[in-house]
């Protein structure tokens, strides 16, 4: 998800949405018939792959509503781009899955539209914490799925699962990892003050973020890849050349299930856990079809499905869902997660920015 | 044909083209890029239009410096690699058999359609541990085993000056083409040997080709930002990097504004030196 190469296969959907454009201007009867439609924005690659064949055409189905699937970037860029469209009057995407700290930087510029919760009744079964509030009550965002970012390794490499992300600053480890590049995406200052902190309470004041950083700056020699692109480090995982790092439980369980000797592992202090919720911007002018649409996303059945095909964790109440126990745990884990401080990314963020930048290429 | 300066205003008629489409593809662009430098930046949002100086005042600091100064370091040094490699290269080709030479241009073309993102990964695999070159070598028994090149300067130094060859090779290819055979046969009738004549004959006659190529070179390299990324360390990122961090992912339009000015402007002085240093020597 969030990944700016895996725009390569946006390419050919743009490609491949311009001809079946072209092609419906050229066989009018075909748009009269699916006149409602709606654009959805999904991180590209696999997420994308996965909700072209199980969501959406059981979406159009149900509702009557086509649905054209955008792959998204990271989930800042894109905002960047709706966000500049927007002041166009445009809407590249009517729809898009948001991770929280692209939601609250979209808000504090009233990107998204308020959402009508009359109008989204399936909300009601959603984990409180999952619906996006402006701070005056309105609704900017509606939990879509959420993932954990857990430690992952090559098991070639390391026949023994790690236990702790303190292996992080193992010596033994020198040169080994990659880790995500950016201060935003990686949520490595929780997982520092979760791991020899305490919690990340201490990330309340600057000088605790400094002091987290310093220790975070310890991990440096063992970093061979700070990557911005998945892809890079999935390839260099699954062959071994970079043997640990942190990655998404659900692509890393996929590319496991299809034989790749890799294997994810929920920390004792916890995996990372993060959320992507549905968001539609205030230029589109299908905020009709945008509601039918999430209500239809927060069924447990259209969840439950999510969960077995894409491997992400539910965002409503683990009673209305019919996953087995089995099931559930291959998605999600009973130690308690850490938590980003997405406060701290909204309020502090050039600080973290420029201080990290200099950490990691200073 | 005699040129004449042009009488009426019909007579600029033939500007109207090029100069439209400079306004619209770089002076606007430009233009709105330096104003956005000097808008505010709003934390956690956007920007709004204003008249501020901080986010060139951000950018003046030590870590900066350093970005820039090896952003730079990195640009001259893979023109002056280019330029080592390709001159000679050149000059070659350009005294070999016709078939030859359309079978390298036609190589050396090819490797023009190949995208950034590509030539980084090729390179990243043909330097790794597991699948690169140094299997071969510990293979031949030159190693005693494999080891990981990637990633490193050199790679990225590598990568660069792959990308930019052949670009350096079309410039200078008509150049050497048309050069006068006779210079080097009488520098040879002479006594010199070929390489002494390569050296006093051939590189001094194309001295402006040659500053021109490695102008060219430089700032085809100072934009790079994707080869440095995916085989370098961070220290090995390029203020081109950090521009793209600021716009794309911290969504600091200003900030980034004012980074690609400077860069612009940096080059552009550097360029500008190269050109007057080049006049005064030729009016010594």
């Amino acid at each position: 998800m969030r990944d700016i190469m895996k725009t390569t296969a946006s390419r050919r959907a743009v490609l491949g949405a311009g001809l079946t454009g072209a092609s419906m201007l050229a066989m009018p009867s075909i748009l009269r018939a699916q006149d409602r439609s709606l654009t959805v924005g999904v991180y590209g690659g696999y997420f994308k792959d996965s909700f072209d064949t199980n969501i959406f055409p059981e979406f159009t189905k149900a509702t009557g509503i086509a649905i054209q699937s955008v792959a998204e970037p990271t989930g800042e860029a894109w905002l960047v781009q709706l966000e500049q469209a927007a002041r166009a009057g445009q809407a590249p995407a009517d729809v898009s899955m948001m991770s929280q700290v692209a939601l609250l930087k979209g808000q504090s510029t009233d990107l998204w539209a308020p959402l009508d919760m009359a109008k989204i009744e399936n909300a009601s079964g959603l984990i409180e914490t999952f619906i996006n509030k402006y701070p005056d009550g309105r609704v900017a965002g509606i939990g879509a799925v959420s993932w954990y970012i857990t430690l992952v390794t090559n098991t070639d490499s390391y026949p023994e699962a790690p236990t702790s992300w303190a292996a992080l600053w193992d010596p033994a480890n020198a040169d080994k990892l990659g880790l995500l590049a950016l201060v935003s995406n990686s949520f490595l200052l929780e997982v520092t003050a979760k791991t020899h902190f305490g919690g990340t309470e201490v990330l309340d004041t600057e000088e605790g973020i400094l002091k987290v950083f310093d220790k975070l700056a310890e991990v440096k020699p063992n970093v061979r890849l700070w990557y911005r692109d998945e892809a890079q480090f999935e390839q260099a995982l699954k062959s071994g050349e970079i043997p640990m790092g942190q990655y998404y439980h659900d692509v890393t369980g996929l590319a496991a299930a299809d034989g790749n000797p890799v294997r994810s592992t929920f920390p004792k202090e916890g995996g990372i856990l993060d959320s992507g919720s549905w968001a539609v911007s205030r230029a589109s002018e299908k905020l009709e079809e945008a509601h039918v649409f999430i209500n239809y996303m927060c069924q447990p059945e259209i969840q439950a499905i999510l969960s077995r095909k894409v491997g992400t964790s539910p965002t409503i109440k683990r009673d209305l869902l019919d996953l087995t126990a089995e099931e559930f745990a291959a998605v999600s884990s009973d130690i308690a997660p850490i938590i980003p401080r997405y406060d701290m990314y909204q309020q502090k963020s050039d600080f973290l920015n420029q201080k990290w930048t200099e950490m990691i290429a200073g | 044909m005699r040129r004449e300066p042009p009488q009426r205003l019909a007579d600029y008629g033939p500007l109207v083209f090029p100069a439209g489409m400079l306004i619209v593809f770089f002076v606007i662009p430009f233009a709105t890029m330096i104003a956005v430098s000097f808008f505010e930046r709003q934390q956690g949002g956007f920007y709004q239009p204003a008249f501020v100086w901080e986010n060139y005042a951000r950018f003046i600091s030590l870590f900066f410096g350093k970005v820039l100064g090896f952003s730079l370091v990195l640009a001259m040094a893979v023109a002056a690699a280019c330029v080592a490699i390709g001159v000679p290269f050149t000059y070659l080709l350009s005294r070999s058999v016709r078939n030859v030479q359309i079978l390298w241009l036609v190589a050396l073309l090819s490797i023009l359609s190949l995208s950034e993102v590509m030539i980084g990964f090729a390179w990243s695999t043909l330097l790794s541990r597991t699948a690169g070159i140094t299997n071969l070598f510990a293979y031949l028994g030159l190693m005693a085993g494999p080891q990981a090149l990637t990633p490193s300067f050199g790679a990225v130094m590598t990568a660069m000056t792959y990308q930019a060859l052949p670009y350096t090779v079309l410039v200078l290819y008509p150049a050497l083409v048309r050069l006068d055979p006779t210079l080097t046969e009488a520098a040879r009738t002479l006594g010199a040997s070929p390489i002494r004549a390569f050296f006093t004959v051939v590189v001094p006659a194309l001295r402006n080709t040659i500053v021109a190529t490695l102008i060219m070179v430089f700032i085809f390299a100072l934009g790079s930002y994707l080869l440095p990324q995916l085989l370098g360390r961070p220290q090995h990122w390029t203020l081109s990097v950090l521009i793209t961090d600021q716009a794309i992912y911290q969504s600091n339009m200003p900030f980034a504004a004012a980074m690609a000015v400077f860069l612009v402007l940096v080059s552009l002085a550097l360029v500008g030196l190269a050109v007057y240093a080049g006049r005064r020597r030729e009016a010594a």
